[in-house]
């Protein structure tokens, strides 16, 4: 088996910590499904970069600066998120089925899987250690506004907070509003300004920096 | 089962940590466990619902101390030992005691083409559903000793049925061996203060996915 992978050193793993214990029970683990016939070590290579640098968040954003410029395409990413999302090249494991909550002056969404860690893998890639975290997972259908307070977020009491707790295969992607000021701005301008944290519904999408970038 | 991964509605767990620009992976083991899960998962030994099923059996101590890998990496060594796929001899001596035959091993080059399949858990749409949008619904009251994707701040809670996504496999049912007892799924909205009572917000909501057999009329 290859050993390249393992060159990069692990500075939090000090000899006899949890860690470094750990890392030696994940080599063991890997070396004997090798040995046994079970995987193989080049599929691992692939699917490591895969995940590491090809699926991520900024398929979602894609999506949404699509839908912020073409109602056409937001109205089949609402009815059919799964197919909409697709038609960028975007589909697979982990987001077998989809489905976009639009946020409005009314209603904000907010993603959690209070059981595990459900999230849209094709569109959103790995979630962010927080959002797998007990924190995370036991407050957010609690006290969503509390939650969405500690991310800097004030949502206004007329405003409805929606909860979805992934407790199926289907994966909740939240549409965010579009801010104000960019009007004009090209589809990929829009998605440069889309957030991870905004499509899960921890945040609002921010506006252009006055003479930042376009 | 009760555990402690059921998690919604807890106290005291601590603020949410976040990272600033937080990379993919923290240490090389995780992106192998990540990578061993889903290559081990291609074998076909068993399914999604079995491998979460496998981490919440986790002790409930250890769940809390564990991160996210570690769990993935516990709920990967319980399957492959309890399917018979490595012995606790070959676990502990690190010495593989021969090969294994058949199964569906990934290769590199299907990699790709598994990922952009993804797993169906969607069904024919041949089973008759027992609700409707807008039906008013009650969460069982149950305590299973198996896999649930109920939890239990919903049981015997009232909510309606926002949208019927289809047929799928039965999670509850499907992690335990007994099959994919095909049934509808259905968008459950339950008000925040049905959940959580009169403190929480009149708006607010909780949408959960729930399958017929945890559903009563209300």
């Amino acid at each position: 088996m290859s050993d390249h992978h393992h060159h990069d050193h692990d500075h939090a793993s000090e000899p006899g910590s949890p860690l470094a214990e750990t890392d030696l029970r994940v080599r063991a683990l890997e070396s004997l499904l090798v040995e046994k016939g079970l995987v193989d070590p080049a599929a691992l290579d692939v699917l490591i970069d895969t995940y590491e640098t090809k699926v991520g968040p900024r398929n979602g954003a894609r999506v949404v600066a699509r839908a912020w410029v073409d109602p056409a395409y937001k109205t089949r990413l609402l009815a059919d998120a799964r197919s909409a999302v697709a038609e960028l090249g975007y589909q697979g494991r982990g987001g077998e089925e989809i489905m976009a909550l639009e946020n409005t002056p009314k209603v904000h969404n907010l993603v959690v899987c209070t059981l595990c860690s459900c999230y849209p893998w094709p569109v959103l890639g790995l979630p962010p250690v927080w959002y797998k975290s007990a924190p995370y997972r036991s407050r957010a259908v609690l006290d969503p506004r509390g939650v969405l307070r500690e991310f800097g977020l004030e949502v206004p009491d007329d405003v409805e907070v929606r909860v979805w707790d992934s407790t199926s295969e289907v994966r909740y992607l939240v549409l965010p509003e579009r801010p104000e000021g960019t009007e004009g701005m090209s589809e990929s301008a829009l998605a440069e300004l889309v957030t991870r944290d905004a499509m899960i519904g921890v945040a609002r999408v921010k506006p252009p920096v006055q003479g930042g970038r376009r | 089962m009760n555990g402690v991964h059921d998690m919604g509605g807890m106290h005291g767990m601590g603020p949410i940590e976040r990272e600033a620009n937080e990379p993919v992976f923290h240490h090389d083991w995780e992106r192998r466990v990540l990578a061993l899960n889903l290559a081990a998962g291609a074998l076909g030994a068993w399914n999604i619902d079995a491998s979460r099923h496998a981490r919440e059996r986790m002790p409930p101590a250890q769940y809390l101390a564990a991160s996210y890998y570690q769990k993935w990496l516990y709920g990967l060594e319980l399957l492959l030992l309890e399917q018979g796929l490595l012995t606790r001899e070959e676990v502990a001596t690190g010495r593989a005691r021969g090969r294994v035959s058949g199964g569906r091993v990934l290769r590199a080059a299907d990699v790709e083409k598994a990922l952009t399949k993804g797993r169906g858990f969607r069904l024919p749409d041949d089973v008759p559903p027992r609700f409707k949008v807008a039906d008013r619904v009650v969460a069982r009251n149950t305590q299973p000793t198996g896999h649930t994707r109920l939890p239990r701040y919903a049981r015997g809670r009232r909510g309606v049925i926002d949208r019927d996504h289809g047929v799928f496999i039965f999670a509850d049912a499907n992690a335990m061996g007994l099959g994919p007892r095909p049934q509808h799924l259905y968008g459950v909205r339950f008000a925040a203060r049905e959940l959580w009572g009169p403190d929480a917000s009149p708006r607010d909501a909780v949408y959960l996915d729930l399958w017929d057999d945890h559903l009563d009329p209300a």
